[in-house]
């Protein structure tokens, strides 16, 4: 019959040779193999002591970034949410009341801000489409959860730690990722 | 009637050393068959590159203990639709005749304690080969057993192929055996020790004799390449898919207690038993004393049974299973034929030697 592919494998049918009947040669050659490999160095990274290190691209869980004075940058202007192909997150936006000056930096801010990490792709559209340097992408991962809420991130999770009161926890939390804190991350 | 007379001829003493010298070996064969499964890890682990179970203590050392409890604190099932009794039965039949091997092997010279002569094998019988031959075909009852009372095709299907491959190959190794037992003359492992100690191993003399012996006992113990009663892949796991907590575990523990114990007739049919190489064991025992003496063989005959335990290892991180025919090939149109030609070829040698035929 005429193939209709010219991607046709051929079978071997040659009948074994009489060394390749009685086994042992084939045998010892690949005792040989694993013995060899009985003393390489295994290329294993011992987890929860040793980390490997995030390549730079790495995009990891949201955070809510502040600015210098610990304000939240976020104005609740919704385009992370229309970005987001996965549609994972949601927000309430509230007005900024007076006296409150030091906690959000303008006058219109996220009430609710929440992020569902099933859903999410991480894409980093979010990132790319925030005009106000809020949303970034860290380099840590998702927690293991027992039930599905526990992978809805609120705004107590997303948020980042205050860089005036914890500026060790703020600077881990940024990582390196970010390049440039005042302007944009993707600028360059 | 039979049984008062033996007590009578037995004194108390040998009841005693004979006792503890059972339990010894028991927890011998049980520690060891547990430092197998670690073993095993650690082996796999390295030929593939990998480091293996180290969280358990340091290097992982206490990892078989750690199996060994979450074995015992699984939950027991037993199904339904299997004859409980042989379900139970099935297990037990596997460890018991794993563990009865132990009882011919010597582990050593005799030794003096207490102003007594005490002879480190359990029961230096005269017929011993035969008894391990009846008892290594007895443990194809507690996988058959297994298998069948499980109710379960693909148990029964794992089971009969234990049995199948365990009969075919059994001939090859008798036969092979038999050629040994041409030139030695004697049944009893004792004095085959005793004869490679002032002669060469078996191993020069028998060479192909103990190829075909080890090929069978891979397959004997249901070791890869030949695993295919527990083949994972098509059988879930064969004989044993249906077994869970410790009843699992005893099918899984006889299986090393088996590789131990076939590891150790294989040393002291061919490699001389618990001689020391290179040195003449007699001359050593008159400037050490007799206890330091059996102490050292003991040990070498240790280290010996370790190497072909590695070799198990080390086979089966290499070979692939094989298809079944292939199995059955290679026990009847192979290792059979070849076991036949070794037993001519060794008797017609002996018989050359014998009427002082020179050429």
């Amino acid at each position: 019959m005429e193939p209709l592919t010219n991607r046709i494998e051929h079978v071997s049918r040659k009948q074994m040779s009489f060394w390749e009947k009685i086994y042992l040669p084939a045998v010892l050659k690949g005792m040989g193999i694993t013995f060899r490999h009985m003393f390489k160095k295994p290329p294993t990274i011992k987890y929860p002591e040793k980390k490997r290190v995030f390549s730079p691209v790495f995009r990891g869980l949201q955070i809510l970034n502040r600015d210098a004075e610990g304000r939240e940058n976020c104005t609740a202007c919704g385009l992370c949410a229309v970005a987001c192909p996965a549609e994972a997150i949601t927000m309430e936006a509230a007005e900024r009341k007076a006296g409150e000056e030091h906690l959000y930096r303008e006058e219109k801010y996220a009430a609710k801000y929440e992020i569902n990490m099933l859903r999410c792709i991480f894409c980093g559209l979010c990132e790319e489409a925030c005009p106000k340097d809020a949303v970034y992408l860290s380099e840590t991962v998702a927690q293991a959860n027992f039930a599905r809420k526990g992978f809805i991130y609120g705004k107590e999770d997303l948020l980042i730690p205050h860089p005036l009161k914890d500026p060790e926890a703020f600077a881990k939390a940024k990582g390196s990722r970010i390049k440039h804190p005042e302007g944009h991350g993707n600028e360059h | 009637m039979l049984i008062h007379t033996t007590f009578l001829v037995l004194d108390g003493a040998v009841l005693i050393e004979k006792l503890i010298l059972i339990v010894l070996v028991i927890t011998g064969s049980l520690v060891v068959a547990m430092y197998s499964t670690y073993a095993e890890r650690k082996v796999a682990a390295f030929m593939q590159d990998r480091i293996g179970p180290d969280r358990a203590g340091p290097f992982g050392i206490l990892q078989p203990l750690a199996d060994g409890v979450k074995l015992f604190f699984k939950e027991e099932i037993v199904p339904t639709f299997s004859s409980k009794f042989l379900f139970i039965l099935g297990p037990c039949l596997a460890m018991l005749t794993a563990m009865m091997v132990g009882a011919v092997i010597p582990w050593g010279d005799t030794i003096h304690v207490f102003g007594r002569n005490v002879s480190l094998q359990i029961a230096d019988i005269n017929i011993g080969i035969l008894y391990i031959f009846g008892v290594v075909s007895l443990g194809v009852y507690g996988i058959m057993i297994g298998g069948w009372a499980s109710n379960n095709k693909f148990s029964l299907l794992g089971a009969m192929r234990a049995a199948s491959q365990i009969i075919s190959y059994e001939l090859a190794m008798g036969i092979s055996i038999i050629a040994l037992l041409m030139f030695t003359g004697t049944l009893s492992l004792n004095e085959m020790v005793n004869q490679q100690k002032d002669h060469w191993w078996n191993i020069f003399r028998q060479p192909l004799g103990f190829l075909i012996f080890l090929v069978c006992a891979f397959a004997e113990t249901n070791r890869t390449p030949f695993d295919l009663p527990e083949a994972e892949n098509e059988l879930i796991g064969g004989y044993h898919s249906e077994y869970s907590s410790m009843k699992l575990g005893f099918y899984l523990f006889s299986e090393y207690i088996n590789m131990f114990l076939s590891s150790a007739v294989m040393v002291t049919l061919f490699f001389g038993g618990y001689d020391i190489p290179f040195v003449n064991d007699a001359h050593l025992g008159q400037s050490i004393g007799v206890n330091w003496l059996a102490l050292i063989e003991g040990a070498v005959l240790f280290a010996k049974i370790c190497c072909f335990i590695f070799l198990f290892m080390w086979v089966r991180w290499t070979v692939p299973r094989f298809r079944y025919d292939q199995l059955m090939n290679l026990g009847w149109k192979v290792l059979l034929p070849l076991s036949l030609l070794n037993m001519l070829v060794t008797g017609a040698l002996i018989l050359l030697k014998q009427n002082h035929w020179h050429f």
